[in-house]
Parts: C-alpha cells; structure tokens; sequence
C-alpha cells in the first residue's frame, strides 16, 4: 500500500504499543543543548540510569553562548555554569559535545544538516521546539521537553501517538524578492498558528522541489509556529546532493547504498493524506509580521488589518497586538522605523542567507540610529563567510560581525532589546518580550529583508530597494 | 518530580482564570528564567512579564490577585502554551501550585509536556470554558473540580464536559504518565528496531 514518508519512518521506528495506546518509538538521533538537558540528566543520576545510545547522542551550546566575548569562563556566572553541566554530564556520560573549542559549535539546528548527522528516514529529537527543521531532509523530527529529553537519554525511545498528515502543495514560481521565509510566513498566516496542531506537514509541489536544502530548512523550522509539531519535505536530488562528502555520512559504495534508502522513504505516488491544501507560488509577496504571533503578518506593500475585517475569533488578538506593538489598524507596514536589525538563527543564519543579506547591504551604510548585527548559525557558517569576505560587507556597511550562538533571537545571552526597541528580525517569533525586553517588538521578515531595513532605517520592500548589481557576491 | 508515578484522577480545589488566546511559552516563563540547571523557584517568575505590565497600567494579573491564591484549577483561551518546548512552563505553573488546567485548546508540545509530570490538560467547547470562567469570576471561592473518571469539569454550581486524548487521560488515570520505566523495558526490542535499520546497523 503506498504510504507517505511519515508512515515509512514511523513504521520502521515502532518499538511496540505501550499500554496507554502510545507507540514507543526508536530515536535514530538525539541532539542536546544546554537549556533543556541539566534536569534530564540530573534525574537519570538520581534513578542510576545509563545513556543508552551516546553515540547517537550529540550536544552543543547555542542558547547562552555569549556572541561576542567568547572566552572562558563566561562574564555570566549562571551560563557559566550551563555550560559546565553540559560539559560534565557529556564527559560523564561519554557524549560528543560541540563546544566553542572544535570549531563545529553552533546552533543546534544549523549544525546538524551542516556535519550531515541529518539524514533522510530518521527519527529524530532534541529539547527544542525548531527541530522540526531537520525535517528538510525528510527525517522525522520532534521537538521534545525535558521530561522526554530523559526518555531518550534513558530509552533511546519515545512514547508518542502518531499524527496525521497534511500535505501542503505550492506550485508556480516565486515572483522576484521573494524568499523561503516569505513563504512559511505566508502558510501560517493561511492556515493559523494552531492550524498544525495534530498534524505533520509535507511540503511539496514545484516550489518546494527546486528550493535549495537551507531553502527548506528554513521552511521547515517555522512549521511549529503554525502549530504542526513535524514538518518535511521529501528526500530527492538535492538531499543526496547535499550530503555528499559531509562528516558523518557514509562514503563511496556505502553512500550509493544509503542514497538509493534515502530516495526510497519518499511518500509513495497515491499516499493517502488526511488533508491537501494548495497554495500559488507566484501569489506569495515579501511578508512581514507586524504582531505578536507569527500568524500575524501582511505583505509588505499591505496595509494592517482592520478589526472589522477580522474574523471575530481573531479580533481580540488583533486588538491585543496593536496595542502592545503601538500601530494603528490600516498603517502600512512598510515605513516602520526600525531601531535594531539582527540576522541570523536557526530560521536563517546560515551561509547562503548571509550571501543574500550581504549582497543587499553592499556599497550601502546602515541608518543612523540603528543597531545592526550579523550572527552567524555555527562556527563553519562564519569560517565559510569569512573565506569569501561576507564579515568584511558587513563591517563595512555598520553592522556588527558576531560569534555563533541563537543570540538575539532569544534573550538568554547578552543580546537583546532594550526598552520599546522595534527589531527587524530574520528569526522566528514576535512574541511579547521573545527578544529579552519585555515591551521590545519584533517584525519577523527574510534576512534580505532585514538588511534592508537596516539600510533604509525602516521597513522597506526589498523589490524597489537598490541593489547595487556591481557588488560581487 | 516524582521517582515513583503515582495514580492522578484529577483535581479539586479553587480556580484561577487566565484570559487571552495565544498565551505562549515565553509569557508563562520568560527565558531569562531559564538559565538554571533545576527546575526550582520557577513558580516566582510565572508570567512576569506580563504581570509587571499589567500592574503598570494599574492592573493585576490572575497570578497576583489575592483571591486567586492557593487555586488548584487554571482555566484558559485557545492555543495555550504555544511556541518553544521548554517543559519550564507546566513546571512553572505546577510548581504555582496548579494540579490541571482546563482550556479551548492546547499547543502540542505543552500538553505532551504536561501530561509527562503529571498534569492534567483538557479541553472543553469555548462556551463551556467561558461559563467556568463566568462562575469563578463571580465567586472565585467556589470549588473546582476536574474528574477525568467522568471527564467532567465543574465550578460551583458549572459542570462542563471536557475532552482529552485517551492515551493521555489512561496514562494519568493508571499511573504510567512517566513513560521512562516502561521505555527502558525490554531493551531487547528496541534493539530489535535498531537492527533494523540501516543507519543505525551500517550500510553494508
Ligand atoms: S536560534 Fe532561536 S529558535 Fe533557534 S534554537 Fe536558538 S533560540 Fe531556538
């Protein structure tokens, strides 16, 4: 029978029936980070429990991770001592552990596709919700809590009840100035920041075959914002192509072995699906969110919603955001002055969105007045960036060039909003308070998007926005 | 946490009501908070921020309102718990002194969360929630209960019923919510699966 590649991978990774009606499932991968795995492995001291698989089991420091004075030990006593637990409980329980020291250390997203961990046909989890990002390999990725972090260290499994399956389809082609973020935003915006909820999404369709492996990790990563705990995209050329040659994918004949399985996990023509939604390429413009949901976006030429043009389910929500974001229903969005402007997370930290913010920002200078910073996802993303004189664009134009970390996108480390501060932002979440003040607001846009904006001092659409066609990006 | 799960059947006690749709994770517990390695004192930063604001536009949060302490039972809006996975916020609230929360809805991640150190979440129909938030309101002493033999929730002279997954309700209701002792059984099979499969047994 044909099955969707949600099937396949759940079928090959179904322990048992646990007597709940949960199927344990086997974790093929398991990635650790600092904020989410101190009270896991403490309970597993507590009950005398081992790590069962550590060699599928592999960690960095992203969260807390200072981006600009890297050295040890941090100015942070408290992350600080984050960083020494993760350090202890890997060296205790004999856990590989990305640290600032290896040069491989970065987001944890980024860094798994990057040293090819990611694979197509595996489950994995890690103690984040944006792991659904390694679903642009067509692996099944779950973000997990704490409590489960411990299922996994201590099972290698998880107790999990299966989800449906909604295939959402964009065919046609990406006008000009429109990016894979632009196109996340505008499915949630379509479908509602639950409308996932139960459900794992396949992307497919033309749009999605042809973007490129950050393309659709980038969609992929903000398929928990529409409320979908998984999402994917089916493994084809690009994957395998991808992959190749990276760390710790198998070579020579071993590679064409796991290709031909990689390709095989693919949803079958005539999967059944419990729901298939479509959507136009070229309907798609730059999107920009101007609330405190990721749902809450318009096009950037659009003007701000109007309470009664605004379903009634939705309207207290609509009221709630202006008030705390400070617009007015109707105003366009574009013309919102910016007082920060940060590129970089696990939705769009890695080399080719820097290309693309780099070559927005070449030959121009950033606003007066704004505070502009570049944070690549991972070491190998600012080593690869620096080789081809991307720090250099940068500096050069005002903005800060910083070390790997999740920075600004979460305010666990020194970066962050002060006050009202509005942040164009290539990350993930406007939510109140999500960049560390807790009245700071964020407009979630692509990063080229946001060096525009950085340039310009407000938001701008970044089609009639001069790029300069001599900067040799 | 406990070491040993025990049976959860349900709670009873006072109510508290948190309004608003879309509350996510980073307004139950701000991330700043989570820069600890335990889960202990989380319960004093619930939804600080959001407290803080309130209180300078001359308001009070549920959180803060006298006759809300000691509640047992939280309702609220739809889409609670949205955003990132970090268990901190059931724990929060748990640790507030929360023993089930009733809603419109959930985000997944939160009531897997939840469940997973004994939590009850469910759900009831919008009308519903709004009627037990109604009695509470209007006499946030009376008593609350959730019963998840009955599926029922109750507030003074209110009862509603309520929907939950059946996995979730059986694993509360027999004990088996921490799932880690039943995982690591029989090991065997799970290495079993893991023959399986090629990337883990090798490509050869
Ligand atoms: S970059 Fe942001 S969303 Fe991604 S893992 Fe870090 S904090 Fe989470």
């Amino acid at each position: 029978m044909a099955r969707t590649l949600f099937q396949k991978v759940w079928d090959a990774h179904t322990v048992r029936v646990l007597p709940n009606g949960q199927t344990q499932l086997y974790v093929g991968l398991h990635l650790v980070h600092e904020v989410t795995s101190p009270q896991a492995f403490a309970e597993l001291r507590e009950r005398g429990w081992p790590v069962r698989a550590p060699e599928r089991t592999f960690a960095t420091i992203d969260h807390i991770v200072p981006t600009r004075a890297q050295s040890r030990p941090f100015a942070d006593a408290m992350a600080e001592s984050m960083t020494d637990a993760l350090e202890r409980n890997c060296r205790d329980y004999g856990i590989k552990l990305f640290d600032l020291a290896s040069g491989s250390q970065g987001i944890v997203h980024v860094i798994g596709p990057e040293m090819g961990l990611t694979q197509p046909g595996m489950t994995i989890a890690c103690g984040d919700s944006h792991t659904s990002t390694h679903g642009a390999f067509g692996a099944i990725a779950f973000g997990i809590g704490t409590s489960q972090v411990r299922d996994v260290l201590a099972s290698q499994c998880l107790a999990l009840s299966p989800l449906k399956v909604r295939r959402i389809e964009v065919n046609g082609a990406l006008r000009p100035g429109v990016y894979a973020k632009d196109v996340i935003l505008t499915i949630i915006g379509a479908l509602g920041v639950n409308g996932g909820t139960g459900y794992a999404y396949e992307y497919a369709g033309e749009v999605f075959d042809r973007m490129t492996m950050d393309e659709r990790m980038t969609v992929c990563n903000m398929s928990i914002e529409g409320g979908a705990r998984v999402g994917y995209v089916n493994p084809d050329r690009t994957t395998i192509e991808y992959l190749r040659g990276r760390t710790f994918v198998p070579q020579g004949a071993a590679f064409d072995k796991a290709a031909a399985w990689w390709l095989g996990m693919a949803s079958d023509p005539g999967a059944p699906y419990d729901d298939v939604i479509r959507l136009n390429g070229a309907d798609i413009a730059p999107t920009v969110t101007w609330g405190i949901n990721p749902g809450q976006s318009v096009a950037v030429n659009a003007k701000l919603p109007q309470p009664d043009e605004t379903p009634a389910g939705d309207r207290a929500g609509l009221v709630e955001a202006l008030e705390f974001m400070g617009f007015q229903a109707g105003q366009p969005i574009a013309g919102t002055k910016i007082n920060v402007a940060f590129i970089g997370s696990c939705t769009n930290g890695r080399l080719s969105d820097l290309r693309e913010a780099a070559h927005v920002v070449a030959g121009h200078h950033v606003a007066k007045n704004v505070r502009a910073l570049v944070v690549p996802g991972s070491q190998k993303v600012a080593i690869a960036a620096e080789k081809e004189g991307l720090d250099q664009i940068f500096r050069e134009a005002g903005f800060e060039w910083r070390g790997a970390g999740c920075s600004m996108c979460l305010a666990m480390n020194p970066d962050r909003l002060e006050g009202r501060e509005v942040c164009a932002s290539s990350s993930n979440r406007n939510f109140k308070g999500r960049q560390g003040s807790p009245t700071g607001r964020t407009l979630l846009m692509s990063p080229a998007m946001v060096a525009a904006a950085a340039i310009s001092g407000e938001v701008v659409d970044i089609r009639s926005f001069p790029v300069r066609e001599t900067a040799t990006v | 946490m406990a070491t040993t799960p025990s049976r959860i059947t349900g709670a009873e006690g006072r109510g508290i009501v948190v309004r608003g749709d879309e509350i996510d994770t980073d307004r139950i517990i701000p991330a700043r908070f989570l820069k600890t390695i335990t889960f202990e004192g989380l319960e004093n930063h619930l939804f600080e921020d959001d407290r803080k604001q309130l209180k300078e536009r001359g308001q009070t949060h549920a959180v803060d309102r006298a006759e809300f302490q000691g509640a047992s039972v939280m309702f609220v809006g739809s889409n609670f718990g949205c955003g990132s996975s970090r268990e901190h916020a059931p724990q929060a609230i748990a640790r507030w002194g929360i023993k089930a929360i009733v809603g419109v809805s959930f985000a997944e991640i939160f009531s897997g969360n939840s469940t997973m150190i004994g939590l009850p979440i469910a759900t009831a129909a919008p009308a519903d929630v709004e009627r037990l938030m109604a009695a509470v309101d209007a006499d946030p002493s009376v008593k609350c209960r959730v019963d998840l033999a009955t599926k029922t929730a109750t507030a003074g002279p209110v009862s509603v019923p309520l929907t939950m997954p059946e996995s979730m309700r059986s694993a509360l209701m027999s004990g088996d919510w921490d799932a880690t002792s039943l995982l690591v059984d029989h090991y065997e099979q799970v290495e079993n699966v893991a023959a399986g499969l090629p990337y883990v047994s090798g490509w050869n």
